[in-house]
């Protein structure tokens, strides 16, 4: 195999920000080809925002995100709260727009691709729903349909943004099990999870990720107490810079000390604390 | 007999007997072929005051038509469209570029153009010309009025079926689109491809409804077109119906009342509104009626 065919995705020092506030800093490190990989971290972590900036949603330097898979071999599944629910859409029209790559804004649609559909359908277990509107769906059922639609789009590279937020357990069920059939079909999965069990039960790689990379690699060396530790200790540590802690000013005239309400309470320097305690 | 004859005379013989009746009667059904499934698609992307924007944002185009080449329909269809396209692409570029949304940058750039346009208007016209333009003469419209209502209706017609499948996804799922778009196909396109859409049909309406009427044929039908139905083709259809059926109601009442057509024909829209408030499928008195339905 040629060495670059190897890697499905390579960051290259990828730093994203969003108005000047950095979500992404000099990530650097590659996807293997057909891997399945869990992103987690804490909230504001920038997973998203790696996922955004491998799907090319985001703008990105050049060089910083090399795919190897051509733009219509990325699928990628955003978080339902993006999605417009009251669209008076049905379920198998809504499924068929995975055929998009191949039929775009005007080519017709194949009795193959309606095939392609029901079986899809099928494999989701949301066989005679055809005709239902999406708006009556339920959010498992329209996870279950976007799935679906993913089954359709037939891609290489597959990011799915937090796929099982809110599912019920038979739901989440069913979706593991096609994650776990794209995986044995070689394609390359990334997808952003916050359940930990779930990532060390399914997912054999794992990114762990604090707008910068804390760890990557196999998920029993990556899920550590130490790692989660750190990224939950730098998490802390950029909630600080966005509230930065209060100046003896405002210290004297609210005291945080408790029960010491006489005179200024000595600033509690948060920030290194908690990143001392972070590096032992 | 005679039940026939009172029908003929109601209903048929002013469009029979009236050159102007008929023009008039063929131009509102053109525009509401075309305009009203615009109206769905506006509400579906949120962007239901985006049309009334729009309309406001012709007027100064209109009117500095109308200042060039006097009360000539050319002059003024050119500007508006240029006003229009202009608006459209500004507040786009604002979007693009600035932390505001687009429908802050359009109520910000359309209020500016609506003063620009009054001013302009009452400046150099007089205070008939005013009204005619903002409220519109469907009795008046010429041969030329109606090649350019025809030409805008068909044009559009072809133009949305063509982007018909890129605005169901973009609106549905725009996320999916811009992942999936192409090098060189930016999304964006749907969207300024159908706000050109919009304008041209707002202008076509101008002359009949006048700019201010005109998105009431657009927004009406289609925002009781949604009441009606689960799917798309059927709120498309069923707007386009009632838009007819108020434009052609409309014009029989303001030719019996006397009134001016553009607010009766938006008056009559305004009615099926209501009408289909109560008893639509997603109105009011099913939910109250079904409600135990609903619940179980």
């Amino acid at each position: 195999m040629v060495n670059s065919a190897c890697y499905m995705v390579t960051l290259n020092n990828l730093t994203v920000s969003y108005r000047q506030h950095p979500a992404l800093r000099h990530i650097s490190g590659s996807f293997v080809s057909g891997s399945l990989t869990a992103v987690v971290g804490p909230n504001g972590s920038g997973k998203s925002t790696l996922l955004k900036s491998i799907a090319a949603l985001l703008p990105t330097a050049p060089g910083q995100v090399s795919v190897s898979a051509p733009r219509a071999r990325i699928a990628y599944l955003p978080q339902l709260v993006e999605l417009d629910r009251g669209f008076p859409i049905d379920v198998r029209d809504a499924v068929l727009l995975g055929c998009w790559g191949a039929t775009q804004a005007w080519r017709a649609v194949t009795p193959v691709m309606l095939t392609r559909v029901d079986a899809a359908l099928h494999a989701v277990g949301l066989e005679g729903f055809e005709r239902r509107p999406v708006g009556a769906l339920s959010s498992g059922q329209l996870q279950r349909v976007l799935f679906a639609r993913l089954l359709l789009q037939d891609a290489d590279l597959i990011l799915l943004d937090e796929p099982f937020n809110a599912m019920d357990s038979k739901t989440v069920v069913t979706l593991l099990a096609l994650v776990r059939m794209w995986h044995k079909q070689q394609r390359t999965i990334i997808t952003v999870l916050h359940d930990d069990t779930q990532v060390r039960q399914h997912f054999p790689q794992t990114l762990l990720l604090a707008r910068e990379v804390v760890a990557w690699g196999p998920t029993e060396q990556v899920m550590t107490e130490p790692n989660l530790r750190r990224a939950r200790a730098m998490a802390e540590a950029w909630e600080d810079e966005a509230h930065p802690p209060a100046c003896p000013l405002r210290v004297a005239t609210f005291p945080v000390a408790g029960g010491k309400t006489s005179g200024p309470a000595a600033p509690v320097p948060r920030c290194s604390g908690v990143l001392e305690t972070a590096a032992q | 007999m005679s039940v026939l004859h009172m029908l003929w005379n109601l209903v048929a013989s002013p469009f029979a007997e009236f050159a102007f009746m008929r023009r008039a009667l063929v131009a509102t059904l053109a525009l509401s072929l075309s305009a009203a499934p615009l109206g769905v698609l506006l509400t579906l992307r949120r962007m239901s005051l985006m049309g009334d924007a729009l309309s406001h944002a012709v007027l100064p185009g209109v009117a500095i038509g109308f200042m060039l080449g006097g009360l000539s329909l050319t002059a003024m269809a050119t500007g508006g469209l240029i006003a229009g396209m202009l608006v459209a692409a500004l507040a786009a570029l604002v979007t693009r570029f600035t932390a505001l949304k687009e429908d802050a940058s359009m109520a910000a750039i359309y209020l500016i153009a609506l003063a620009l346009g009054v001013t302009l208007i009452s400046r150099h016209g007089t205070q008939l010309d005013l009204l005619h333009i903002l409220f519109g003469s469907a009795l008046g419209v010429d041969a030329a009025g109606l090649m350019l209502v025809a030409s805008v209706a068909s044009a559009s017609v072809v133009a949305l079926a063509a982007m018909y499948r890129g605005l169901v996804l973009g609106s549905f799922d725009p996320a999916f689109l811009s992942a999936a778009r192409r090098r060189g196909w930016p999304d964006w396109i749907w969207q300024q491809g159908f706000l050109i859409l919009v304008v041209i049909n707002l202008v076509a309406g101008f002359q009949t409804l006048g700019t201010l009427m005109a998105v009431g044929l657009m927004m009406l039908p289609a925002v009781s077109a949604r009441l009606w139905h689960d799917t798309l083709p059927a709120q498309l259809l069923n707007a386009s119906v009632q838009a007819a059926a108020s434009g052609v109601a409309g014009l029989l009442l303001s030719y019996h009342f006397d009134t001016p057509s553009g607010p009766t024909i938006i008056g009559c829209a305004g009615f099926l509104y209501f009408f289909s408030l109560l008893v639509a499928p997603g109105g009011w008195l099913p939910c109250i009626l079904f409600a135990r339905h609903r619940v179980a």
